[in-house]
């Protein structure tokens, strides 16, 4: 009993029970710090915060997949879509411009958990077949359906509104609310408040609340049955089928439970925007997600929150900054004409700052592939690894031999 | 009188045009140590491939504890009562000595995914459970006190003992050992053999293969011998020993 | 990977195995669906989709090729493939100026003289990008498991991508029409455009000389054997590190000739062609059989022919009942994932042995 005291104590100095107590508390003070600091005009970073919770959510979902199961998925932005476009479709006026004529608009709590199922069935569609293939080829069969499912999307104009997208969808509600001076109204309970592009803090308060629900579930699967079995089906899967794990059904509930955060985080998301438009699903958005599992730390949950909130605010806040403040810097210190655009091609120093975007993501993933492959908070694995090999390695598969 | 728990029946196995497993036949008793020996490829793990699941056999069939299980998944010849450890050692290198034997529960475990996401009650009770027997299979091979070290850490002969107890953790009925001495030290050898008494005395068969001549002629009541994918001989270690066939096999004909 | 070895002589129907049944079944659906669709719009359309398909075909096995060798000797899906290929559209722009060729006089004989620098130059750079790529981002990772280096080709595609959308920015960029823009008349009143025989031929050369420099030469020999059994290779004196590196050469120097021809065919480009032209050369590698240096080419004239039959069948009729949309990639795609579900060694078959 004494080892079950000193786990739990050394559970509680490690360094990933170190980063849910800071990222507890930096979600706590965020909205207070930004607003204090811009003087009350903190709602745009707030709102900013809201859209990066749900990439880690994202993060926290895929990172089920690869870093647990060791499954690797190119196509995660599909299941986003799927989530996206269900929640759309039920909870606006699409369906009236569509063959059955009846617009239906499903309560959003309700609505979120049809897009999870939803998401939840294309997944295990999608993995019956496929998951017992050799990793290379899973990663293309799900990068092919990454590609597939937001052109169907697209290509079915009168059920999901074609290259428009759908838009005006009803916003989330939450069923009560507490009114009181930090908003700078009285003390009191609303019902049924439905969060608009005005209460950005209202979608923040819900994802973090979501993000929190969502982490201590998935904790709970990696310290049960199942989360031993992903663990030991990624290290070895002849000798976890030696050892009585039905790998395949193993990996389909990985999946399955992967496409479900996705899809669950896709109804938010739209809801969140009030547009889906499949232009919001391409390749780049499972790769960003990938990189975020990857960046901060593959198998380990903390990890992937890190790096889903540490590249989310690169690609969405630092780099879309950076020209302008490339810009002003530059006029600033007296060469502005750095700035202007010239017949010959230059477009001017801001626009070559944002063309350098996808040389920074290049550079970003190969360099963190090359000398940081175990991620910026590894699992307590991967971080014996690094003691010993030159090379930490990322769950290698081995071979049967006979 | 004795039961038979495993009979192989005219066992054939095909890769391409290579025969490495040539209708082969036996039965292995219940409580009984067999032994399966050879010259270096004669097939031998690809006879334990075929009955645990990971080959089909192209031939033949394989009929355990009354039940006809040639060509199920290896995952559910486990279920009915088969458990093994491999010529190579397989163990999970990064998970705990513990963890390793826990998972060996997972196909007797009944909590749910539910169970897992929501902690139930009953997860945490089964949870509490295996442990606690996990941490008695440690105890049986001696390496209680390596609980929570990771598996790569242990030096050979543990991580030889730990691959057992991770086998024994399935429940099995029959346990294949694939060369559990092979890198042995003499005295290993003899722990070893004891091992494989205490775990007779678990009411678990044993079948395994083995190179040194010694371990298997100590403890076994049965050996069948294999050359080039086909029986040349089966019987009582003393039978077998002096078996001229057997001793052709190994040592090579004269000119 | 495991895979649990299937007794291969069972279940078979008519001496195939039930999948490659309704393989055929399907295909036995779509060219029963295709036929009035194709005598609706009449034989001229017919054979323009056909042309069209072969030319764009030719150009999909040319950086197939290079796909499936990578893939055959070190297993990787070298993701920024496709990029090399509009690499080599890039940096010939620059180039054809030099040798005379520009848009504004007309060519004859010195259009021929000027291309051969022109793609020799081009074909050089590209395979020279590509083994740098190779020595610094995959050689490292050689040995660690394959998620490593796959993500890391992701992120080389970006690099690259990144450069030429720096280089020449974001709007579509024109490429000199310097092919002649005779038409050849078949008979039936139907005309097949002298560029699209043009660069079927320059592939069908270039497809050639590497199948006869794979088979022949030594370096040929070296790189199949490594393919095979790396370490027994190596026994052999083979330098591993050489073999792989000619190979990523010689498959970004054919990517890169077939983004020149690319450009003289179609006339404009953008830095991201390659990503999606990637995928789809790669589909067809897939389909042609991975590692399979003739499947490559027969899968890149396929895919050719399927998306042009899409583009000029399956979208017209799709449109008519789901309103505006092109299918053609998600056909392609969902190709990729049946051949990768049913038959994942294509159509003639793996030459990489399943270790």
């Amino acid at each position: 009993m004494n080892g079950f005291v000193g786990s739990i104590r050394a559970r509680l100095r490690s360094p990933n029970a170190t980063a849910y107590a800071v990222m507890l508390i930096a979600a706590l003070v965020y909205p207070e710090i930004v607003q204090f600091v811009t003087g009350g005009n903190g709602d745009a970073l707030v709102g900013l915060a809201a859209d990066a919770g749900i990439f880690v959510l994202l993060a926290i979902g895929l990172n089920v997949v690869v870093g647990f199961a060791g499954l690797l998925d190119l196509g995660y932005a599909a299941f986003f879509a799927i989530g996206a476009y269900t929640y759309a479709i039920i909870a606006s006026d699409e369906l009236a411009t569509a063959p059955i004529h009846h617009a239906v608009h499903i309560p959003f709590w309700i609505a979120m958990f049809v897009g999870l199922f939803v998401a939840a069935g294309f997944g295990a569609l999608l993995g019956a077949p496929t998951l017992r293939l050799r990793g290379d080829y899973l990663a293309i069969v799900t990068l092919g359906f990454g590609e597939i499912v937001p052109r169907v999307f697209r290509n079915l104009n009168v059920w999901t509104g074609g290259v428009f997208g759908v838009s005006a969808i009803d916003p989330p509600t939450v069923p009560r609310w507490l009114d009181g001076p930090w908003a700078g109204d009285p003390f009191g309970i609303q019902q049924d408040l439905q969060l608009t592009s005005a209460n950005l803090t209202g979608f923040y308060i819900v994802i973090v609340v979501v993000i929190i629900g969502v982490v201590i579930l998935v904790n709970n699967l990696e310290r049960s049955r199942l989360g031993r079995a992903w663990m030991a089906v990624r290290e070895d899967e002849t000798a976890a089928a030696a050892t009585g794990v039905n790998t395949v059904n193993i990996k389909l509930l990985a999946f399955a439970i992967g496409a479900s955060t996705s899809g669950f985080a896709g109804a938010f998301y739209g809801a969140k925007l009030s547009v889906v438009n499949s232009d919001q699903f391409s390749f780049i958005i499972s790769i960003t997600v990938l990189s975020m599992v990857v960046l901060g730390g593959m198998g380990n949950i903390p990890g992937a929150m890190i790096g889903g909130l540490v590249l989310y605010f690169i690609l969405y806040k630092f780099l879309p900054d950076a020209p302008n403040q490339v810009a002003s810097l530059v006029q600033s210190i007296g060469l502005g004409w750095l700035n202007n655009t010239n017949p010959n091609g230059w477009p001017g120093l801001g626009e070559e700052v944002n063309r350098l975007k996808y040389i920074i993501f290049g550079l970003i993933i190969v360099g963190i592939m090359l000398y940081r492959p175990q991620g910026l908070l590894p699992s307590r694995a991967r971080r014996q690894e690094l003691t010993s090999e030159e090379v930490p390695g990322i769950g290698a598969p081995r071979e049967l031999q006979s | 009188m004795a039961d038979t728990i495993l009979t192989v029946t005219g066992l054939t196995k095909r890769f391409g045009g290579l025969v490495a497993v040539d209708n082969v036949s036996f039965d292995v008793n219940v409580g009984e140590v067999f032994a399966l020996i050879g010259p270096n490829g004669a097939g031998k793990t690809t006879l334990f491939n075929c009955v645990t699941g990971f080959f089909a056999p192209s031939l033949g069939t394989v009929i355990f504890d009354g039940n006809d299980i040639t060509g199920r998944k290896p995952h559910q010849t486990v279920k009915a009562g088969i458990a093994r450890t491999f010529q190579n050692i397989r163990l999970f290198d990064y998970m705990t000595v513990l963890d390793n034997v826990r998972l060996g529960f997972h196909s007797r475990m009944r909590s749910q995914v539910w169970d897992s996401l929501f902690k139930t009650p009953f997860e945490r009770h089964e949870e509490a459970e295996i442990t606690e027997r996990a941490m008695e299979l440690l105890r049986f091979v001696g390496l209680e006190r390596r609980r929570d070290d990771q598996a790569r850490n242990l030096a050979y002969g543990q991580q030889r003992r730990l691959e057992i107890a991770r086998a024994m953790a399935t429940q099995p009925k029959l346990l294949l050992l694939d060369e559990p001495a092979a890198g042995f030290t003499p005295q290993e050898k003899v722990d070893l053999m004891n091992l494989v008494h205490q775990i007779l005395s678990k009411d678990i068969t044993v079948f395994l293969i083995e190179h040194d001549m010694r371990v298997v002629m100590g403890i076994s009541q049965k050996i069948v011998v294999l050359d080039h994918g086909e029986k040349i001989a089966e019987g009582g270690p003393a039978e077998v020993r002096a078996n001229p066939r057997v001793i052709e096999a190994y040592l090579g004909k004269s000119a | 990977m495991l895979e649990r070895v299937r007794s291969a002589t069972s279940g078979r129907i008519f001496g195939l195995a039930p999948l490659d049944l309704i393989g055929l079944l399907l295909l036995a659906v779509a060219v029963v669906w295709l036929i009035p669709q194709v005598v609706a719009s009449g034989p001229g359309y017919f054979a323009q989709v056909l042309v069209f398909g072969v030319a764009l075909g030719a150009i999909y096995a040319l950086v197939a090729l290079g796909y499936t060798m990578v893939y055959g000797i070190v297993e990787l899906i070298n993701f920024a493939h496709g990029d090399v290929f509009t690499l080599g559209a890039f940096i010939s722009l620059p180039l054809l100026p030099l040798f005379g060729l520009t848009e504004d006089k007309s060519h004859g004989i010195d259009l021929v003289l000027g291309l051969i620098p022109v793609f020799l130059i081009t074909m050089a750079l590209c395979a020279l990008v590509n083994v740098v790529i190779e020595r610094v981002a995959y050689r490292p990772l050689r040995n660690a498991p394959r998620l490593a280096p796959l993500i890391t080709a992701i992120g080389m595609s970006s690099i690259l991508e990144g450069a030429m959308f720096l280089w020449k920015g974001p709007f579509n960029i024109h490429y000199p029409d310097l092919l002649p823009a005779t038409q050849v008349p078949i008979g039936g009143g139907v005309t097949i455009s002298a560029k699209s025989l043009i660069i079927v031929a320059v592939a069908i050369i270039l497809v050639l000389g590497l199948t006869l420099f794979i088979n022949g030469s030594k370096l040929g020999k070296a790189m199949r054997a490594t393919a095979q059994d790396r370490d027994a290779a190596q026994l052999m004196g083979i330098n591993i590190n050489a073999t792989i590196a000619a190979t990523f050469f010689i498959g970004a120097a054919l990517a890169g000739a077939g983004g020149i021809i690319y450009g003289l065919y179609f006339g404009t480009l953008t830095a991201f062609l390659g990503f999606s032209a990637g995928l789809v050369a790669f589909t067809a590698a897939v389909f042609g059989g991975i590692g399979n240096i003739p499947g490559a080419a027969l899968g890149g004239l396929l895919i050719g022919l399927i998306s042009q039959m899409g583009d000029g069948y399956l979208d017209p009729f799709m449109n008519r009942h789901f309103g505006p949309g092109t299918w053609t990639q998600v056909l392609i795609f969902a190709l990729l994932i049946l051949v990768l579900v049913f038959r994942p060694s294509g159509l003639l078959g793996m030459r990489v042995p399943e270790k």
